[in-house]
């Protein structure tokens, strides 16, 4: 069966909202949005491998206070969006697909995978792509390196449990 | 340059800044902030093989979110040109535990001990970058999401699933700071 859509087994982005085709006078939107984030995950230093060691040996508050309120912003802009029951620029009815949760074996060996790699690289996926553009170069073998992972996971995927 | 623009920037900007980019996809297309999708959608959009999971619409699913990452490449360059060069400020504590473990260069956003082309013929380098750069895309795959979909967006939600991501990547963080880096960088 080909997924035209999204794969009931994709509980982030992939396309988990948004099920028309983006316009392309909003792709510009998209960029701005996209530097502006790569920016401001510069100046936090949450792309800093530093920063990761200190975050995960509990020697500093800043990357908690960072993700905390990163958090609490996005649960109160996403509440305040709900109850206005608003529209998007778009013309979308804004609406966030619930994640299914299945077994949940997914989301803890998932993601632990991830943390073992999230610690090793000091780098989660955007910061991979910001980290290039800050001059480390050789970030783009481990952006390969995710590549070939992701690919990996989707062969295996119909023999691993979720 | 003013130096609140060049300087890094305290958790109490930097963290509702980043939280705002939820809303601002929501309320521009309907999109939920996740960056990782973008790794299926590259494999799609390079290589799909015979692979079920590759086989869908990239551009219709993605193409807002690929762009965001180009956005993100160009970011991240400006805010390198534009910052100033030093030492990170982490803790005396963590440099401590670092100088410990035989890390002597604190500059920069990645250790150069570490994250340069030479370093990646060494057992560290390849460690941290081929095999590292594997396990956050294997792993995210397979959770999901990655710090921005399940940490971000899937908490402010009130997601279940994301919390028990976000479980997970403490739990592997944890094993790989203490159990795994000792050994990588053993021989620094």
């Amino acid at each position: 069966m080909s997924t035209t859509l999204v794969s009931e087994f994709d509980g982030c982005g992939a396309g988990s909202s948004g099920q028309h085709a983006v316009r392309p006078e909003f792709l510009p939107v998209y960029l701005l949005l996209g530097i502006a984030f790569g920016f401001v995950l510069s100046r936090s230093e949450a792309v800093s491998w530093f920063r990761i060691q200190e975050m995960f040996r509990f020697q500093s508050f800043r990357m908690y206070g960072i993700i905390g309120t990163a958090i609490a912003t996005a649960a109160l802009s996403v509440a305040l969006i709900k109850r206005a029951g608003l529209t998007s620029a778009s013309g979308e009815k804004i609406e966030i697909p619930r994640k299914k949760l299945g077994s949940g074996i997914r989301y803890a060996a998932g993601g632990a995978i991830f943390g073992l790699g999230w610690a090793l690289t000091g780098a989660c996926p955007g910061a991979l792509f910001a980290l290039i553009g800050n001059g480390v170069s050789v970030m783009a073998v481990a952006v390969v390196s995710a590549l070939a992972g992701a690919w990996i996971y989707g062969w295996a995927r119909p023999r691993l449990p979720h | 340059m003013t130096s609140w623009l060049t300087a890094e920037w305290p958790w109490y900007v930097a963290g509702p800044l980043i939280g705002l980019f939820v809303p601002a996809l929501l309320i521009t297309g309907n999109k939920v902030f996740g960056f990782s999708s973008n790794l299926r959608h590259l494999c799609a959009a390079i290589a799909p093989g015979k692979v079920e999971f590759f086989h869908y619409d990239w551009r219709k699913a993605g193409l807002w979110n690929l762009i965001f990452l180009v956005g993100v490449l160009i970011g991240g360059f400006l805010a390198f040109h534009s910052g100033a060069s030093h030492d990170v400020a982490i803790s005396a504590a963590t440099r401590n535990s670092l100088a410990g473990l035989g890390l002597h260069d604190f500059h920069g956003a990645a250790p150069r001990e570490i994250f340069t082309w030479h370093a990646l013929l060494t057992l560290r380098g390849f460690l941290s970058v081929v095999v590292g750069g594997f396990l956050v895309g294997f792993g995210t795959a397979y959770a999901g999401g990655c710090t921005s979909g399940h940490a971000i967006s899937g908490l402010a939600n009130f997601e279940l699933p994301s919390l028990i991501a976000v479980f997970g990547f403490f739990a592997g963080g944890l094993a790989a700071t203490y159990f795994i880096l000792p050994f990588v960088l053993g021989g620094v």
